[in-house]
């Protein structure tokens, strides 16, 4: 490696709102962090908006709940409950089925991923995933995790605190931190530990809760568990469970004691003083939260600058906007830092940026009502996630994926021997060979691709489209030459491509078919060609 | 001067320390420091890695506290009756289904470390897997791993460079889609993923940039995924040649068991000719909060399946190994974040606990088992915990030195500038067990009287004389009172231990000396 200079890190820009042109560098840039990927006329549809006009538009839910996770799997051995194609939600759990469920129900969320969309919501789903970490294959029941993956959805851009509250007693966290096992006569300290480790105080120097502390936070949750005996498994509350004597905390905690209760509201009633006596360590939280956020669509490497310029005045915020998440997005992505070219084009995509990206970015079709073909596709999908290191639905530990919190690796942690190839691999497949099932061809059609362009008869703007559209750097040219030596070898002259290229989209030319063919093999080596640089990686 | 360090200096320390075994010259680390030269020797070290803190208590089984272990653990005890024997330690068992390993131990083929941990455990799995892997102490955070410090000292100044004529093969090598903390260097991560050896792809690794220095964020990155691409490409083409000349000759290998695959990998890696010194396996599944054994049959169920799986895993590949001509250069080792607690839970589970024994196999191992089994209560808290005997830094230390045979400075600085006493895990250190043993019984520390106590208990220690700590701690393994930590004269004393202040419980009240810990436990009412 050539010998390191330190990096220019220090940035001068602030959290004030960012008052410069809003054009195409600025659209891409933004909708690259903010969105799993997008096709070509997404970023036109952004480039007519305002700045605040475009973070409102990512910033806005999708009207409706998406069509629930679907029975893609009892062709052969029929669910007694739920019939082929149907949801399978609100069904009784059955030991016979839930681990098709659970896969059922990692392919739906593939699914949301790579459905085209206009907003962040999705792509705030995959961090709270990261946060609230449960895992499908853990968690026994698959409904559980539906309800747990739809809680992550309706809070996404709501209100942290209720947010906590409501995940502490969701019944897949229940399950996955032994929470339902917490009982007063065999306090379990898994999940308080997790709580405040994870996911509110975070590890810093400024999150001094003890051991005390965990084991009396544990006490405080006794007697949640979890309704196994009726639909749809809700948690619950046997007060008999819980512990009614006072719990003491430490000095972190102002040696706060929370009252002990009894009765069938015990559990609500502490559990609302354990969210108040938390939160009170507002600030430790906020940064907390603030520099996952950061981490996630900024950059990873917080330096003791960025730490007090930005972190602590958008901590306060959030602290000042008593919790709501949205106007602490709204703030970062309108802000000078944010549009820093420092910060721009250095976060390497995780694996569902660069999967569900690429099937977004190739406008891929998929079957209507074949559900069979459809969620093998999802599962598809889903499968190369896993061997990239990201298995929707199943961290790898209740940490969630270390790209997001490991120093000194971070987002790199993505790219190893095993890994890079496998990217590449993803996206020649679907290039070259395609995905076939019950004789549908899933495969990117690389002449509609180029069609997206402005003006893909002129092999110059075509590659400088495709360019600017899929890398977030810009290449030499030297390395854009190279490019357009696939569309044109030998330094044959423009108009070849250009007649090729009308000829192909002309199906009454003599020469269609023989031109057709041609234009595709050199689209699909051309795409091959930037989706295997290096600069693809990068977001 | 420490023993240690006396051995070192002098040639004739058998004769002077007539407890020491008389041991053969040519397995001494004075001699495999001299041959060395700056040459490493062609030692392999195989990581096996156990995710979510593996229950030592019903690993290895303290038959001499069974008494009070069966009133500790109402859930998950395995019948005394199912406990596996160890060859020549009838005061300890194995678990049943660890077969393997109890196989390989029986044929002096295993060293057995008891009650491995760290001062002041950490019980997040994060925390103290990150502990495990650096070799930090328990409040600092370290970026680089063991493994890291050592491989940058030996292949100085990678990336740039690698591959090259003198190593052409990745500098270590890790199955599965992710590398680990223990291999990461202070430039780079020096572990290859590997999850098979059948399919391989290029990437493009050019950029018409490279050679110029990155001078923004995005710039460096897009540089290391360069540099990423084009490492990969090279050992790519060395690791498919050793794959494809590589051979395994075990019929032992099972079917369906994760971690044999991956050893299997490994053994023809080796056999191949990779001239890579470390590897890295793991399996998961060992945190065992809940259903940790059968309701109906204890020696069953979760943690029993994992015990057969290590268990049938390493024999295989130490018969492969040995098949292969390969078994005297090759050493494996686990590891754990942490033990479990002593006191099971309502789920037939146990929680995160601290120490725990760990095990390290080969040839090159001097058979037995290092320490003492760990003294449990007769009323046992749900807060406590195996306290440590031994610093995993010790056996770091020591497969550094004795396997590795690295100089007293290569193994301070790959331990991060700490300094820790070795072990006699190899044949190659010149403490003998069963003298280390003895050397354990030259301090010792007496039951405490009154016990239980109210305000104050006493113990008598005696020793050899020189430096020594005696040391009260929390279940939690948290040192509350520092109560001796001077030289002190060859023979008895009786110390007090002042227990006003503390809550009702159990404490662990530690007698150190150089390496060798002895603890009992106070009962303060």
């Amino acid at each position: 490696m050539p010998e390191q200079k330190p990096v220019q890190r220090r940035t001068n820009t602030t959290l004030n709102a960012y008052s410069g042109t809003f054009g195409r560098t600025e659209v891409l840039h933004l909708l690259r962090r903010t969105l799993f990927g997008f096709d070509f006329a997404q970023i036109k549809d952004f480039e007519k908006l305002s700045l605040e006009q475009a973070v409102d538009t990512l910033l806005t839910a999708p009207s409706s709940a998406p069509t629930p996770p679907l029975n893609n799997y009892s062709l052969r051995t029929p669910d007694p409950n739920v019939k082929f194609g149907e949801t399978w939600i609100d069904a009784p759990w059955d030991a016979n089925f839930e681990n098709q469920r659970k896969f059922s129900l990692k392919a739906w969320l593939f699914q949301q991923a790579a459905k085209k969309s206009h907003s962040l919501h999705e792509k705030m789903a995959l961090f709270w995933h990261h946060h609230f970490a449960t895992e499908t294959l853990v968690v026994n029941l698959a409904v559980n995790s539906y309800s747990h993956h739809t809680l992550l959805r309706t809070h996404a851009f709501g209100n942290f605190k209720s947010f906590v509250r409501a995940i502490t007693i969701d019944s897949a966290m229940l399950d996955y931190l032994n929470g339902r096992l917490n009982t007063k006569k065999a306090p379990d300290e898994n999940y308080a530990r997790e709580l405040q480790e994870l996911f509110t105080l975070g590890k810093g120097s400024d999150s001094q809760y003890t051991e005390d502390d965990v084991k009396a936070m544990a006490r405080v949750l006794t007697g949640w568990t979890v309704n196994f005996l009726n639909k749809p498994y809700p948690s619950a509350f046997v007060s008999q469970n819980h512990d009614s004597n006072d719990k003491l905390f430490s000095t972190f905690y102002g040696q706060n004691i929370l009252k002990g209760r009894t009765g069938a509201t015990a559990g609500d009633l502490e559990l609302n003083d354990l969210m108040d006596m938390l939160f009170s360590k507002d600030t430790v939280i906020a940064k907390h939260i603030c520099r996952k956020l950061y981490r996630m669509f900024v950059y990873y490497d917080i330096s003791a600058d960025e730490e007090t310029t930005i972190i602590e005045p958008l901590a306060q915020y959030f602290i000042d906007q008593k919790w709501e998440i949205k106007p602490v997005l709204k703030k970062l992505f309108m802000s000078e830092h944010f549009f820093d070219t420092l910060n721009q084009s250095c976060i390497i995509k995780d694996p569902i940026s660069h999967l569900a990206g690429f099937l977004r970015q190739m406008q891929m079709e998929y079957p209507n009502n074949d559900v069979d073909t459809e969620y093998s596709i999802y599962q598809l999908g889903r499968y190369y996630g896993e061997l990239l290191q990201l298995d929707l639905g199943d961290p790898p530990n209740v940490s969630g994926w270390s790209a997001y919190y490991q120093a000194p690796l971070y987002h790199r942690t993505w790219i190893n021997a095993d890994t890079f190839p496998k990217r590449n691999q993803f996206c020649d497949f679907l290039l070259y060979v395609g995905y076939v099932k019950n004789g549908y061809k899933f495969a990117v059609d690389p002449m509609s691709v180029m069609a997206q362009t402005s003006n893909p008869v002129n092999p110059d703007d075509l590659i400088a489209d495709l360019c600017t559209w899929l890398l977030a750097m810009p290449l030499t040219s030297t390395k854009k030459a190279e490019l357009k030596a696939i569309l044109l070898p030998g330094g044959i002259p423009d108009y070849n491509w250009s007649d090729a290229w009308y000829a192909a989209n002309d199906p009454q030319n003599a020469d269609h078919a023989a031109q057709k063919a041609a234009v595709l093999s050199k689209s699909q080596a051309l795409l091959k060609a930037i989706t295997n640089l290096a600069e693809y990686q990068l977001s | 001067m420490k023993r240690r360090s006396f051995l070192k200096a002098s040639s004739a320390a058998t004769v002077a320390f007539g407890a020491y075994k008389a041991k053969a010259l040519a397995e001494s680390p004075l001699l495999g420091a001299l041959r060395r030269r700056g040459n490493a020797n062609d030692h392999i070290l195989v990581l096996i890695q156990l995710n979510g803190g593996n229950d030592g208590l019903n690993t290895l089984i303290p038959l001499d506290q069974y008494n009070n272990l069966s009133k500790a653990r109402t859930h998950v005890l395995i019948p005394d009756t199912k406990v596996a024997s160890l060859k020549g330690y009838s005061g300890t068992g194995i678990h049943p289904a660890l077969t393997g390993m109890k196989s390989l131990f029986d044929n002096g083929l295993v060293s057995a470390v008891h009650s491995v941990g760290y001062p002041q455990p950490n019980f997040s799995h994060f925390r103290s897997t990150d502990i495990w892997m650096s070799g930090s102490d328990s409040n600092e955070t370290w970026t680089t791993g063991w493994m890291g410090r050592y491989l940058d000292q030996r292949f100085p100044g990678f990336p740039e460079d690698y591959p090259n004529a003198d190593m052409p093969d990745p500098l270590g090598i890790q199955i599965g889609n992710a590398v680990s903390m223990t291999f990461m260097g202070s430039e780079a991560n020096m572990g290859m993923v590997l999850s098979s050896v059948d399919a391989f792809y290029d990437l493009v690794a050019g950029g018409d940039a490279s050679g110029s220095t990155p001078s923004t964020p995005a710039e460096e990155e897009l540089a290391y995924l360069r540099m990423l691409a084009a490492q990969t490409n090279a050992f790519t083409d060395v690791v498919k040649d050793a794959a494809s000349k590589g051979k395994n000759l075990s019929t032992k290998y099972p079917n369906g068991n994760g971690l044999a695959d991956q050893l299997k990998i490994v053994a023809k890696l080796i056999n191949g000719g990779l001239k890579t010194p470390v590897y890295m396996v793991s399996m998961g599944g060992f945190d065992t909060h809940a259903n940790q054994v059968d309701t109906s049959d204890t020696s069953k169920g979760s943690h029993a399946n994992l015990m057969k799986t290590l268990g049938d895993a390493v024999l295989a590949f130490q018969d492969d190994l040995q098949l292969l001509g390969h078994a005297d250069r090759v050493a494996g080792m686990t590891f754990s974040e942490f033990g479990r607690r002593i006191m099971d839970n309502a789920s037939n589970g146990t929680d995160h606990g601290a120490a725990a024994p760990l095990f390290v196999f080969g040839t090159g191992v001097q058979s037995g088992i290092i320490g003492k089994n760990p003294t449990i209560a007769s009323t046992v808290t749900v807060n406590d915990n195996v306290p440590m005997q031994f610093d995993f830094r010790q056996v770091y230390a020591s497969v550094l030195q004795d396997w590795f045979e690295l100089s007293p400075e290569e193994v301070n600085a790959a331990m991060g500038g700490k300094t820790f006493n070795t072990l006699p895990i190899f044949k190659s250190n010149p403490a003998g067990l069963e003298d280390y043993l003895d050397l354990v019984s030259r301090i010792s520390i007496s039951e405490p009287y009154p016990n239980p106590a109210i305000e104050a208990c006493k113990v008598r220690i005696s020793s050899d004389g020189g430096q020594v700590e005696l040391k009260l701690f929390d279940p939690l393994g948290r040192e509350l009172r520092v109560l001796l930590d001077e030289r002190v004269v060859p023979g008895e004393q009786e110390i007090e231990v002042d227990l006003r202040g503390l809550r009702p419980g159990n404490y662990v009240l530690q007698l150190a000396q150089g390496p060798n810990r002895q603890s009992r436990i106070i009962s303060k009412r």
